[in-house]
């Protein structure tokens, strides 16, 4: 028992460490991005020319009609044979970017849809452009229903950045696998490894709720809404 | 003035509006009235383009636009006349992220780049004018309809727009709440804005339209002073169908 929790303490500022400088910036980074990726996606779906929509529609499919897994085994070990060669950081940014924009552009998609027409006209009929209407009146609304869904998403890629290490990347789940080659307890470093991400998730879970409080302060809209 | 002038729509196969040509004097109150499904929404609609014609002229003041089947008209010019109007919603339609002062001031901040601080004065003196700025700092969620429209006859105002179209306006109100409503619209009127509206409300069209025209079917059946087209209709479907709203006022709490 003592022997677990000193191998416990001994290794915990490498994984923290692994966490910090990998984990972390890598879902940040790649939720950013993908988020970016996700708006401007479901922007050209719902209101972009055909072929444009089309086009981002084959995208989505693709990302999330094969594994994640795959996707980074194709960036990271398969684009080389096409003369792409990436470290392993930037391949699984660009996996999990890609990844995530595919998914957030559906809930956009569906979040912006939600917001009654009567909206847009409202917003056209003092005078707003397309843009001043989809970023003052919009947006605004749509984020606070896309704020549960997009918490999901972010929280599925704090522990899908743990497939990383699969393509080299020394994050806080392949820095256990390296100490449990040097110390044979895997048990208890995938439980400590375990424990850390569901830290990190529960930081997330947090902010949400805070996030929840902040956007719901004006009240029963969607009621009042239809 | 407003000119309407041979204004066709048609919504694929469906022609819901059949030449209809309405002109509007300066300060005068212009109530549409008719049938449900008759076209008044979207004649309302095609004033300030919310709906595009498919032929025909609109003139708002200045500022003139003409339109043909498969012509599109352009951004700035779509601008140039609906700046000239404001309009209010059967549903109110505020924006339910902004207190009431911030909606009636987001037109003047965000299009107009008013200074944040003008734009409050004159969307307070708005909120004062219809009795509203009580309750400047409240979220649209916690008014009741009447209120609500209120502040959305305020916002509507708050670019000085030269016709302020209203669309059924109290309809969506219970008949205490529409009251407040009519009120408000009651002393526009007064003040000389000109204003046309689309309405099943007697008591409203009766007490502030100078001018009536019923429509039917895509099509202008009659128009002419309030008073003698309420109290004289010419054309028997007008007698037949203002018969009706004055059964359905009795009915309610009276005209
Ligand atoms: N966007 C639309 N697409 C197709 N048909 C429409 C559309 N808007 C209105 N209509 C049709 O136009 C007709 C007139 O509608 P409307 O102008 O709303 O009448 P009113 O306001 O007098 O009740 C109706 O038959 C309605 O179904
Ligand atoms: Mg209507």
């Amino acid at each position: 028992m003592l022997h677990w929790l000193t191998l416990m303490a001994d290794s915990l500022p490498s994984l923290l460490w692994a966490a910090l400088v990998f984990t972390v910036p890598l879902t940040l980074a790649s939720f950013a991005l993908g988020l970016i990726v996700g708006l401007v996606a479901a922007v050209v779906r719902l209101f972009g020319p055909a072929p444009l929509a089309a086009i981002v529609r084959f995208y989505v499919w693709i990302i999330r009609g094969t594994p994640l897994l795959v996707q980074l085994f194709l960036i990271f070990y398969g684009l080389p044979s096409a003369g792409i060669v990436l470290d392993a950081f930037p391949a699984a940014l660009i996996g999990f970017t890609l990844n995530v924009g595919a998914y957030t552009s559906e809930i956009i998609r569906a979040v912006i849809g939600s917001v009654p027409k009567g909206q847009w006209e409202a917003a056209y009929s003092i005078g707003m452009s397309w843009s001043q209407a989809m970023r003052r009146t919009i947006l605004p609304q749509a984020a606070r229903v896309a704020v549960p869904p997009l918490s999901n998403s972010f929280i599925s890629l704090v522990k899908d950045t743990s497939l990383a290490a699969a393509i080299t990347v020394p994050e806080l789940f392949q820095a256990a696998q390296r100490i449990v080659a040097t110390t044979y307890e895997p048990l208890i470093l995938y439980v400590e490894a375990a424990l850390i991400y569901l830290a990190l998730s529960s930081v997330l879970s947090a902010l949400q709720v805070r996030l929840e409080k902040r956007l719901n302060q004006y009240g029963g809209f969607l009621e009042a809404k239809s | 003035m407003i000119r309407l002038t041979n204004i066709e729509k048609r919504f694929g196969d469906l022609t819901v509006l059949k030449g209809v040509s309405v002109t509007v004097a300066e300060g005068r109150v212009t109530a549409l009235i008719g049938p449900s499904g008759g076209g008044k929404s979207t004649l309302l609609r095609c004033i300030n383009l919310l709906e595009i014609p498919t032929s025909g002229t609109v003139r708002i003041g200045e500022e003139e636009l003409s339109f043909q089947p498969g012509g599109k008209p352009g951004w700035r010019d779509i601008q140039r006349l609906r700046g000239q109007t404001g309009m209010v919603f059967q549903n109110f339609q505020l924006f339910p992220h902004r207190t009431a002062v911030e909606n009636v001031m987001e037109g003047l901040v965000t299009v107009q780049k008013w200074p944040a601080e003008k734009a409050r004065d004159r969307a307070m003196a708005l909120l004062r004018k219809v009795g509203m700025d009580h309750k400047a700092d409240a979220w649209p969620a916690t008014l009741s309809g009447g209120q609500q429209q209120r502040v959305a006859i305020a916002r509507a105002l708050a670019p000085s727009p030269r016709v302020l179209l209203c669309d059924e306006p109290t309809s969506a109100l219970d008949p205490e709440l529409s009251g407040e409503v009519v009120e408000v619209l009651g002393t526009l009127a007064a003040e000389g804005t000109t204003m046309v509206m689309a309405t099943h409300d007697l008591r409203l069209a009766s007490r502030i339209a100078h001018e009536v025209v019923f429509l039917d079917t895509g099509q202008v059946v009659e128009s002419g002073p309030s008073h003698t087209l309420f109290t004289h209709p010419a054309r028997e479907r007008t007698q037949r169908f203002i018969a009706t709203l004055t059964q359905q006022g009795q009915q309610g709490e009276g005209v």
